[in-house]
């Protein structure tokens, strides 16, 4: 049978699909966002940016929808609080990790995490810290 | 030099970065992210971060050397700086931010001063040293070599 490739998604000859992890990285830093593209491609996902909260918030009100959102704390326009709690309120139900800085207070990290994250990781991102995040995803 | 000779000045320099502090681990993370599909990511991201970082610093110069210093304006600057030197692994500039930030928190102008100096200082240390490196990784491949993978062994 041959196979048919329609953005993310492969037929193959058995009935199961093959779907490529969706993510959107919110992130105002073009660095990050470019080091976590990076990231997710090489454990074979594909992925989407904003460059803050807002973008990501008027890409779901497009219709956008994601399998994993990777959001950075500080960020200008709408920063990762008011995001995760605005795209849950969007009855948005992705995975939300929120990304934070060691500098960050514990106060702060609940508080992130309070507004609706199922996980939260500490800058940098690496692929050993995402991996588990995702290998539970796709096990799901 | 023969291509040999070059792929070892090339490791040897690069352990060198290693040991001094001047890079860490994050940057072995950059490379072990490159590969043919992407040969050019390690680049990519440290220049930008060279572009981010020539412009903060330059904004940190203005805003330091007003008369009031507005730290809300200030802080938010090194710990953008603080953020992208780690996520590229420049250990030293990582450093000099933690050191300035917690100056900025006291809102002591001269430290301050004296900080943002000593990240200059680190700053420019590594992006020589970076542009050095990715020099030696260009001889290498014009003369049709590899780049040897780093074994840092400690």
């Amino acid at each position: 049978m041959a196979t048919k490739s329609t953005g993310g998604t492969e037929k193959t000859k058995s009935t199961e699909v093959k779907k490529k992890l969706n993510v959107l990285i919110v992130d105002d830093d073009p660095l990050n966002r470019r080091l976590h593209e990076m990231i997710i491609k090489t454990i074979g996902g594909i992925s989407q940016t904003a460059k803050n909260g807002e973008e990501a918030v008027i890409l779901h009100r497009g219709g956008a929808s994601f399998d994993l959102i990777l959001m950075d704390k500080e960020m200008p326009e709408r920063d990762g609080v008011s995001t995760t709690k605005k795209l849950r309120e969007m009855k948005v139900t992705s995975m939300i990790v929120g990304v934070t800085s060691l500098a960050d207070q514990e106060e702060e990290r609940k508080a992130f995490m309070e507004a609706g994250l199922n996980h939260c990781l500490e800058k940098p991102l690496t692929k050993a810290k995402i991996l588990p995040l995702i290998n539970h995803l796709v096990g799901a | 030099m023969d291509l040999v000779q070059m792929q070892k000045s090339l490791q040897d320099y690069t352990k060198s970065l290693f040991l001094e502090g001047i890079l860490d681990s994050q940057f072995l993370q950059l490379q072990q992210l490159q590969d043919e599909s992407n040969p050019d990511f390690v680049s990519q991201v440290v220049t930008l971060f060279f572009q981010d970082s020539d412009r903060i610093l330059n904004d940190l110069s203005l805003s330091l050397d007003q008369q009031v210093v507005d730290f809300k304006k200030v802080d938010p600057h090194v710990h953008q700086l603080k953020g992208s030197s780690s996520s590229i692994g420049a250990q030293r500039v990582k450093n000099a931010c933690v050191v300035f930030r917690s100056f900025c928190e006291q809102q002591n102008v001269e430290a301050c001063h004296r900080c943002l100096q000593q990240v200059k200082q680190e700053y420019y240390l590594v992006k020589n040293r970076l542009e050095t490196l990715f020099k030696l990784e260009q001889q290498i491949v014009a003369s049709g070599g590899m780049i040897p993978a780093v074994e840092l062994g400690f």
